[in-house]
């Protein structure tokens, strides 16, 4: 079999440019009602912070923070974070209370592949917020062995 | 014993908010890759970190593979009175580690 230069070039170009398939969402949907255990879930609120060009997958600093004040009355119980092409959907999820004393949380993680990521907030009175963030990445974690 | 990094302000005023960095040496393997022989090697991650404080566990997270090797977290909490912070990693294979820190609240 031969295979023609231009397509071996293309290639990559390709890798990075694929579109996320169904399967990828519905997991990542899946992952999501798990979190909210069907309750309804709004854009807003929550803020998550991640270089939009990632250069090495492998580690990977990303922030979330939630705007409320952290009281008894108002505060975050738990901060997820999602993503959608990675070999399983969930990343962190981390417990809160008043006495965290702010909704913030910041890690390091891995992307496989270019993709989009999900922080989703669960409040005290049972909402949940989100946001979700497009990352694209140039060198992919988990794929040299 | 796994090296870890701790950053717990030693003194700090009541009712303030403190920020806390932990990291701890671990290789996080995934079990999504193959080693030389082309094997899938086992997964080996933490899966678990907890912050106790004030005898209460004041802030907790699940890891998932996802997570870098020498897993690294921030976050925050009140300083409510002096006395030790505890820091648990736990993970596959039977990992344990706790490491505790004296804060000083004035």
């Amino acid at each position: 079999m031969t295979v023609s230069r231009r397509v071996l070039l293309a290639a990559p170009g390709a890798l990075l440019l694929s579109a996320p398939t169904r399967a990828d969402q519905q997991r990542l949907a899946a992952a999501l009602l798990d979190f909210t255990g069907g309750q309804p879930m709004r854009e807003g609120r929550v803020r998550l912070d991640v270089s939009p060009l990632v250069e090495n997958g492998n580690a990977v600093p990303i922030s979330v923070m939630v705007e409320t004040p952290m009281t008894t009355a108002d505060h975050v119980r738990r901060i997820g974070v999602f993503n959608e092409r990675n070999p399983q959907p969930n990343v962190i999820t981390a417990q809160f209370g008043p006495r965290s004393g702010r909704a913030f949380l910041a890690t390091h993680i891995r992307l496989a592949t270019s993709q989009a990521l999900v922080a989703a907030a669960e409040m005290n009175d049972g909402s949940f917020w989100s946001q979700r963030v497009e990352v694209i990445v140039t060198l992919a974690a988990c794929i040299e062995g | 014993m796994a090296r870890v990094l701790l950053r717990v302000p030693t003194m700090t005023e009541k009712g303030s908010v403190i920020e806390i960095r932990a990291l701890i040496q671990h290789v996080m393997e995934t079990g999504y890759r193959p080693n030389a022989e082309g094997v899938l090697q086992a997964r080996d991650i933490i899966w678990r970190f907890t912050c106790r404080y004030d005898g209460e566990v004041v802030f907790n997270a699940a890891f998932s593979p996802a997570i870098a090797a020498n897993p690294f977290i921030a976050f925050t909490i009140i300083a409510t009175q002096s006395g030790p912070v505890s820091f648990t990693w736990e993970g596959d294979n039977g990992f344990t580690q706790t490491e505790t820190r004296h804060i000083t609240v004035t």
